[in-house]
């Protein structure tokens, strides 16, 4: 292919990635130091504030304080934490596993299942977990009911909770597919030779699987992470509320930039999620590399 | 005693995994019950008295209707057709080009999308298109949509331009096809499962994105679904059950057939960067 069709054809996804993903990248830095809004007195003439904006985010005497960005970096990480690399990480290995090299209705099922939760549009599957998790009629406390276990109002006592199980339910698909994936690309004299040793299966599966998905275990760690630090989809069932009990950041982000418009504090706001997102994928992309050296 | 270990082990297998699916289904049954009943609550029941008057009231909402119909297909089809096209020259081009690193440079133009997403890159984007004036447009919702889904788009993409035999595209030029016409007869036609699984992506991404709409979008003639299934609500801000519930059941409905054409055609699996060891 000639050099100058090549970058005729790549120059159409340039010109959308350099617009709607490096240069938004870059401009929120510089907004972040200015006080740009949509109404008020500084919509027409936003002037450089420096580090104002930063500074009242990272003002430490009222940081923890309900509806502060330290509650929603804290309510993040736990819901990172919860939802994604003990969630939807383990459970998406623990039925890739559990149906590998199985086929049948029932594996068809459960994939199909745990797919639609994943794909269903954000706004219908909010409205179906408000129906879920109701206190009086809920599905889940019907359950818990019928199990002896009591009712548990999860919107007023528990909503970080409640968060964490929809999104492990929502995104575990993707864990899933890629680990089901991974070890169907192993090839199966490996499983076959581990079987003549004689080793059993938690060993097997130490000794010979777990090295060979490492790179796949941590490529979905990085996307599965990075993706629930960002997604908006809880706001729709909790408003990030009880009194911002479950707001994270990205929904403090939406409040303070699109509620409020204030889209200095927003900009600073999204530059520190940012930074944070890259260290995270920075630390396992280092990890990834470490194990590649190595292995 | 082996073969009743076996017997012991089977049925736990079927036990656990029986569950599992229990907890993927059990969210969703409600929309699938309560569109039907007359007296729909937050509880999953058996509809009763059963009805379709709840998706005859959803029709006259002429507002609604004209999100899901026109609007939501408007968005998520552009979407769709940018996609698809676009990512297939990059993919292509990326590939044939022999460009060093191209793996490692997709790979981390799909983790840098994952950063710049969100909330965050919503800051920055509603002012970009607020000085282009493209606030309140569907050309606006497109290409921020199609922005943010061209990195992955490329990622998989990619896998299928890479298992194309060059030798296609060689005999074509000896035989004096253009470049141009090389591309259209020869490659886009064999690109094309690629082409169709990326656009089903991007269009079930575009499809349910609540957030770009809910920011980009002012007038009501011009919102999606997501965005106008807040108009089944009561003045005292409570939702309609029985309208949320069916207009809610209509918009899901395109992703499951989507979704079931997909398995049934293609299969439904991970294409992208899983036969390299993960590269």
């Amino acid at each position: 292919m000639p050099r100058a069709t090549g970058f005729f054809f790549l120059a159409p996804a340039f010109f959308f990635i350099g617009l709607f993903l490096l240069f938004p990248f870059i401009w929120v830095f510089i907004i972040s130091f200015t006080n740009v809004a949509l109404t008020g007195p500084t919509a027409l003439n936003p002037a450089f504030v420096g580090l104002e904006n930063y500074v009242r985010l990272f003002d430490f005497s009222r940081w923890m304080r309900s509806g502060e960005f330290g509650n929603a970096l804290r309510n993040t990480l736990y819901f990172v934490l919860g939802s994604a690399v003990l969630g939807q990480a383990p459970l998406g290995l623990a039925i890739a596993l559990a149906f590998h090299r199985r086929r049948g209705p029932l594996r068809e099922l459960v994939f199909s299942l745990a797919t639609m939760a994943w794909i269903l549009p954000d706004v219908a599957v909010a409205f179906a977990w408000i129906a879920f998790l109701d206190y009086d009629f809920g599905t889940l406390n019907t359950v818990l009911i019928n199990l002896g276990l009591g009712k548990i109002d999860w919107y007023f006592q528990h909503p970080l909770v409640a968060i964490t199980i929809f999104n492990v339910w929502r995104g575990t698909a993707f864990s899933m597919l890629l680990f089901s994936a991974a070890l169907g690309s192993i090839p199966p004299s490996f499983w076959e030779t581990a079987e003549v040793a004689g080793a059993s299966s938690w060993q097997r599966f130490k000794d010979v699987i777990l090295p060979l998905i490492l790179p796949h275990i941590l490529t979905d760690l990085i996307l599965i992470t990075l993706w629930t630090f960002n997604t908006f989809t809880p706001y729709l069932i909790t408003g990030g509320g009880p009194f911002f009990r479950s707001e994270t950041v990205s929904m403090y982000t939406y409040r303070v930039a699109f509620k409020f418009l204030e889209f200095g504090r927003g900009a600073a706001v999204a530059v520190v999620m940012m930074a944070i997102n890259f260290v995270l994928a920075t630390g396992y992309l280092l990890s990834l590399r470490r194990r590649r050296a190595y292995g | 005693m082996r073969s009743a270990r076996f017997v012991l082990v089977r049925l736990g297998f079927m036990l656990v995994t029986s569950l599992l699916g229990t907890f993927f289904l059990l969210p969703v049954l409600w929309l699938v019950t309560a569109p039907f009943n007359a007296q729909a609550t937050l509880r999953v029941e058996w509809p009763s008295p059963f009805t379709l008057q709840n998706f005859g009231e959803v029709f006259r909402n002429t507002f609604a209707i004209r999100a899901l119909f026109l609007n939501s297909i408007l968005q998520a089809g552009g979407t769709m057709l940018g996609t698809a096209v676009i990512a297939t020259l990059a993919a292509y081009a990326l590939s044939r080009l022999e460009i060093k690193g191209r793996n490692l440079f997709v790979y981390l133009l799909v983790l840098f999308s994952s950063v710049v997403t969100g909330t965050a890159a919503m800051v920055p984007i509603f002012l970009l298109l607020y000085y282009l004036r493209l606030i309140d447009t569907h050309l606006g919702v497109i290409l921020v949509l199609t922005g943010g889904l061209l990195p992955t788009g490329i990622f998989l993409m990619r896998d299928f331009v890479e298992s194309m035999p060059r030798s296609y595209e060689e005999s074509a030029l000896v035989s004096g096809a253009t470049a141009w016409q090389m591309f259209r007869d020869v490659v886009l036609p064999v690109l094309r499962p690629g082409m169709m699984v990326v656009a089903v992506w991007a269009f079930v991404n575009a499809w349910g994105n609540f957030l770009i709409p809910a920011i980009l979008i002012r007038s009501p003639e011009k919102m999606p679904a997501p965005v106008a299934i807040y108009s089944f609500y009561t003045e005292g801000g409570t939702p309609v059950l029985t309208l949320v519930s069916a207009y809610s059941l209509l918009y899901a409905l395109p992703v499951v057939i989507l979704y079931l054409f997909v398995n049934w055609r293609y299969g439904f699996r991970f294409f992208g960067g899983i036969k390299g060891g993960g590269k």
